[in-house]
């Protein structure tokens, strides 16, 4: 396969560490009411969808970013690549 | 102080040398490294202080730039100083004075080897080692990528000139590797 | 009497004469033969026994597809089996023998098999050995074992290289046939960079097998001409010997560069066969297609084959089979062969056309309406029974028969993304699907485009809107005039009330075998194939699926659009484990890392371990030990009352910098950093967030905002990924960087009472190193050197 990495451009997947889904990203907040329930789930559960599939890929042969990919599972398709970092802070992660 | 020799990655007291038709492979001891990496709110100081150090624009990520001190890409907001050890002992000291705390500064002299490949018909064996496009690898490009499972620093120096930096443990293994191409292809 | 069916003209090197062995009998070929041609120019027609029944067998085509013609190759470690005589290059010195049979050749002992077929049809296994369950592992599967299989293995390590390789182009065309030719002419002049990749060691495809291809030329001529033209363009690689065996994600494909497969030993240093990915941003299937057998009774004996390998055989290698030779063809493309043989001085015995209103000849027999309703001759075909329109059946003595029953595309390549085939009625055949894989586009034979001219047309057309696609400029290319006659057909199948008739000659699958199929309610293709095994093995039924499937729908009342077809997958043909392994094995299989006292350790006679990818040194033997608790013993005593020093270099070493290098230590170990003094180090535990222990190691600080970690030698690089996720995923605005620095520092454990003595004699003496100075978990930094004590080993 072949990923398009936001800054280097097409480059061939055997370069990246697969990473799996990207609800990686949304770690509970450990103070929560109910963390000891959001982290098993965030811990152990993942889904596994025949179709479009948000996962992380880590450049580590690379410049070492991590990537949220988009792509089919079906098909290989991949309809989007961006920066990891980018994705966290868009869903409200900083510091 | 103490009468210790200095080894290369591959365990000599000399740099290796090998010839296999038109081109040689070298084994280059003799480079300063230090990378460099911004700080958050540092990044445009950071540049300036390549820019600087090199005498020339920091290079643009798939770049190297410089002269005698020269700087690659190696990540987001992240370069890696080279420059000859014998007139650049200190590069890392030198950099830190530099970049004045807008980045972060780490010596990494030793824990690249380099090996140059020099020749005409470099393509042939670099297509043998990863897959870079060979055929727009100009002078002034260089990447990070896997050649026989080893994260490697691929720099383009000139047409015939191209320099590989790998991990120093797996310094024998990549030599092997880069052998094993020359072979293959001449 | 050597070489009594060879031919005059081809394509061979007659000033070159090369030795070979076949079941260790000496023959002699030409430079430019493949082993079949030199054996069939030998005469030699029987070349190996099939895989149930143990048929005599001989040559069935000329190329890639061959079922029947599959040998061991070469002697000892670089015994190759189950290798087609069709694609092997003859090489002096070449050895090849038969394979599937006991004791010889002409006697095979297992032949017997043929005699109980009644018995061994298909789904013989899964009736027979059912009970005693017992007699399963004991008695049933070691027979099983014993006759399953083709040909053998050395049981040796190969001692060929395979090596690997990775290349870019806009184009990559696939074929190098008069479409794949036109194409790579129209892209390479365009200024595209173009691979263009043929399995065959001469360019050129179906062009170097016919005799009138071209109008003004020599198809042979103009396609060397082209291929020099094309070597030339520094945009243009031409890569012969080289099978694209797959399909594979975003342009990629795979491709197999035989660099020494023609050669006896690869040259020093050179490798047997090279596995290439490909990159490509678009490509052309430009495969061509084989042709099809028809079945018939006892259709398989050593002298029948395809109509068009017969006319490869003597245009290209000047060889025929026999010296009277009859043809069965449902098609116009069979009597081209009849009249290139009969040009080339080989006796016509007849054509037998099915067709009432075929193509009369001047110069030999043809029998429209005919059909050819059985064989004879032991170990090679002595004459075929011609059904005549009259009702009579007529015998007519042959040495060789060439079957034509029309011509399937090669659209293998297009079914790698699970693309349905399409039936075209016009061809009665499969033709590429819409959904093949992206940017693969397809021409000529392989579209269905059959005759020369059109496939010259069509593989410059689809260069061109390639080229639009791409953004290059067009480029008008002056194709040479060809041939254009349409190649008739009505389809035909098999011979009506034939049983014993071969579909697939490798797995010994016949018409009746598929009738029980159906009788048994195997009717969907996908188990049609897995309960006869039509279309399995080294082949993967290129020329024998069609008859199957047709046969399934008259057997069903279906058509055979409606029966479906099963799809391919690679590889294209059949290749060597060690090629896709590569590089990858032995002590290459991975990088080996070695410490910074490596080469003292192997001076001093170290015993090392391997610890992930390093090599560590255990102990080190002195003269007199001959058991290792000895050597350890002492070292360990040798540390407990003076010092011992340890090369630990392996552990991971991580720097950490940033205004906020303690918050994030803070956060990805369980224990807390902030309040580290600079100069201090501590002991750190890190923990998955399910509260498992990941990983456990000490951070010094070395500043307020610059610590270095240390991790375990195993887990350096999945730690330095997870704190990689944590800084860019987790807290991506925290000021944070990190570098691995595993390979920049030398690390040294030294211990024992008298470690402070040692360490002051390689320390220059303006450094303090007394205990109040230099306490526990106190950190120095000398130089470039780093000094922790810590209470830890």
């Amino acid at each position: 396969m072949i990923i398009n990495h936001p800054i280097l451009g097409p480059r061939d997947s055997a370069e990246f560490t697969y990473m799996g889904d990207a609800a990686l990203l949304d770690r509970p907040d450990w103070q929560a009411k109910d963390a000891l329930l959001q982290f098993v789930d965030y811990g152990y559960l993942r889904d596994n969808p025949a179709g479009p599939h948000i996962e992380l890929w880590y450049h580590e042969q690379g410049d070492r970013s991590f990537l949220v990919v988009t792509r089919d599972t079906t098909t290989h398709q991949i309809s989007s690549v961006k920066l990891a970092s980018d994705v966290a802070r868009g869903r409200g992660r900083s510091k | 102080m103490h009468n210790l020799s200095a080894t290369t990655a591959l365990g000599g007291t000399e740099p290796r040398t090998e010839q296999r038709g038109p081109i040689t492979l070298n084994e280059e001891p003799g480079y300063a490294l230090a990378s460099v990496a911004a700080r958050k709110g540092g990044e445009r100081a950071t540049v300036l202080a390549i820019q600087r150090i090199i005498g020339a624009a920091a290079p643009k990520p798939n770049h190297a730039a410089g002269n005698t001190v020269t700087a690659f890409w190696t990540g987001p907001e992240q370069w890696m100083l080279e420059a000859p050890y014998d007139s650049h002992e200190t590069l890392f000291a030198m950099a830190r004075a530099e970049v004045k705390g807008k980045a972060s500064i780490t010596e990494q002299t030793s824990g690249w080897c380099r090996f140059d490949l020099r020749g005409v018909g470099l393509g042939a064996v670099l297509e043998r080692l990863c897959p870079i496009n060979m055929t727009k690898f100009q002078p002034g490009d260089a990447t990070r990528t896997s050649i026989d499972h080893l994260g490697c620093f691929v720099i383009c120096r000139a047409l015939d000139h191209i320099s590989i930096l790998g991990p120093r443990s797996s310094a024998a293994s990549l030599h092997h590797g880069l052998l094993t191409s020359m072979r293959s292809a001449y | 009497m050597s070489q009594i069916n060879r031919l005059g003209g081809g394509q061979i090197d007659r000033t070159k004469t090369l030795d070979f062995k076949f079941d260790g009998k000496s023959y002699q070929g030409h430079d430019g033969d493949t082993l079949a041609s030199a054996l069939l120019a030998n005469n030699v027609r029987l070349m190996g026994r099939s895989f149930k029944y143990h048929r005599p067998r001989g040559v069935l085509t000329a190329g890639s597809e061959e079922p029947n013609a599959i040998m061991e190759l070469r002697d000892g470690a670089r015994q190759e089996p189950n290798t087609r005589a069709t694609t092997a290059e003859l090489f002096g010195g070449l050895t090849a023998k038969s394979q599937n049979k006991m004791g010889s050749l002409r006697f095979d002992f297992m032949a017997i098999n043929d005699r109980f077929s009644n018995f061994l049809t298909a789904g013989f296994y899964y009736k027979t050995f059912m009970w005693p369950a017992a007699f399963w592992e004991k008695v049933y599967e070691p027979i099983i074992r014993k006759a399953a299989g083709l040909g053998s293995i050395s049981f040796e390590d190969d001692p060929d290289d395979y090596d690997r390789g990775f290349l870019h182009c806009d184009l990559l065309i696939i074929g190098a046939g008069p479409s794949g030719l036109a194409a790579a002419l129209t892209a390479g002049r365009a200024g595209a960079q173009v691979i263009l990749a043929d399995e065959d060691y001469t360019m050129g495809g179906r062009l170097n097998s016919e005799r009138f291809s071209l109008v003004d030329q020599s198809g042979a001529d103009w396609a060397a001409k082209t291929v020099a033209e094309l070597t030339s363009l520094p945009n243009v690689r031409v890569m012969a010997r080289t099978t694209i065996l797959g399909a594979f994600d975003h342009g990629i494909y795979g491709a197999l560069e035989r660099v020494s497969d023609h050669l006896a030993v690869p040259e020093v240093g050179k490798p047997r066969q090279i596995l290439w990915r490909i990159y490509s941003k678009r490509s052309l299937l430009c495969a061509g297609a084989t042709e099809r057998p028809i079945a018939f009774e006892n259709n398989d004996r050593p002298g029948i084959m395809l109509a068009g390998a017969m006319r490869s055989y003597a245009n290209r290698w000047a060889v025929t089979a026999a010296h009277n030779v009859a043809i069965f063809t449902n098609n116009d493309d069979g009597h081209k062969t009849a009249a290139d043989l009969h040009a080339a001085g080989v006796s016509i015995a007849a054509v037998v056309d099915i067709r009432q209103d075929a193509p009369l000849s001047e110069e030999y027999e043809v029998i429209a309406g005919g059909q050819v309703v059985n064989s004879n001759g032991r170990l090679g075909l002595t004459s075929i029974e011609v059904s005549l329109p009259d009702g009579n059946t007529r015998a007519l003595p042959c040495g060789a028969l060439g079957m034509s029953g029309g011509w399937n595309p090669n659209i293998h390549l297009t079914s790698h993304h699970r693309g349905h085939p399409v039936w075209n009625e016009k061809i009665a055949a499969f033709c590429p699907p819409d959904n093949g894989p992206a940017g693969l586009s397809v021409a000529g034979a392989a579209l269905g485009n059959f005759t020369t001219a059109e496939a010259l047309a069509s593989g410059a057309c689809q260069a061109n809107a390639i080229l639009k696609d791409l953004g290059i400029k067009q480029n008008k290319v002056v194709l040479p005039l060809a041939e254009d006659a349409p190649a008739n057909m009505t389809p035909f199948w098999y011979v009506k009330g034939c049983s014993r008739a071969w579909l697939d000659q490798q797995n010994d699958v016949t018409v009746k075998d598929v009738k029980l199929s159906h009788q048994e309610n195997f009717i969907s293709v996908e188990h049609l194939k897995r309960y006869t095994t039509l279309g399995m093995g080294t082949d993967q039924g290129k020329t024998s699926n069609m008859g199957g499937l047709a046969i399934m729908a008259e057997l069903t009342g279906k058509t055979i659009p409606e029966v479906g077809t099963t799809i391919f997958r690679p590889p294209y043909t059949p290749t060597a484990i060690g090629a896709f392994a590569g590089r990858d094995r032995g002590t290459d299989f991975r990088p080996t890392r070695k410490t910074p006292s490596h080469t003292w350790a192997e001076e001093q006679g170290a015993v090392f371990v391997e610890v992930g990818m390093w090599l560590r040194a255990q102990w080190f033997p002195q003269a007199g030990e001959t058991h290792w608790r000895q050597s350890v013993d002492r070292e360990v005593l040798a540390t407990r009352n003076s010092v011992g020093i340890c090369d630990v270099t392996t552990l991971g070493k991580i720097d950490v910098q940033g205004a906020d290098a303690a918050t994030f230590l803070n956060k990805i170990y369980c224990n807390g950093f902030a309040k580290l003094l600079v100069g201090k180090t501590r002991y750190g535990l890190m923990l998955r967030e399910d509260g498992i222990a990941m990983d456990d190691g000490t951070a010094a600080r070395l500043a307020e905002d610059h610590f270095v970690v240390t991790t375990t030698t195993a887990n350096a690089v999945s730690v330095f990924r997870h704190m990689e996720f944590a800084r860019q995923c987790l807290w991506p605005d925290l000021d944070v960087q990190l570098i691995s620095t595993t390979e920049a520092w030398a690390q040294y454990a030294v211990a024992g009472p008298n470690a402070r003595k040692l360490l002051k004699k390689v320390v220059d003496p303006e450094f303090d190193l007394s205990n109040d100075a230099f306490s526990i978990y106190g950190l120095r930094q000398y130089h470039c050197v780093r000094w922790t004590k810590s209470a830890f080993v």
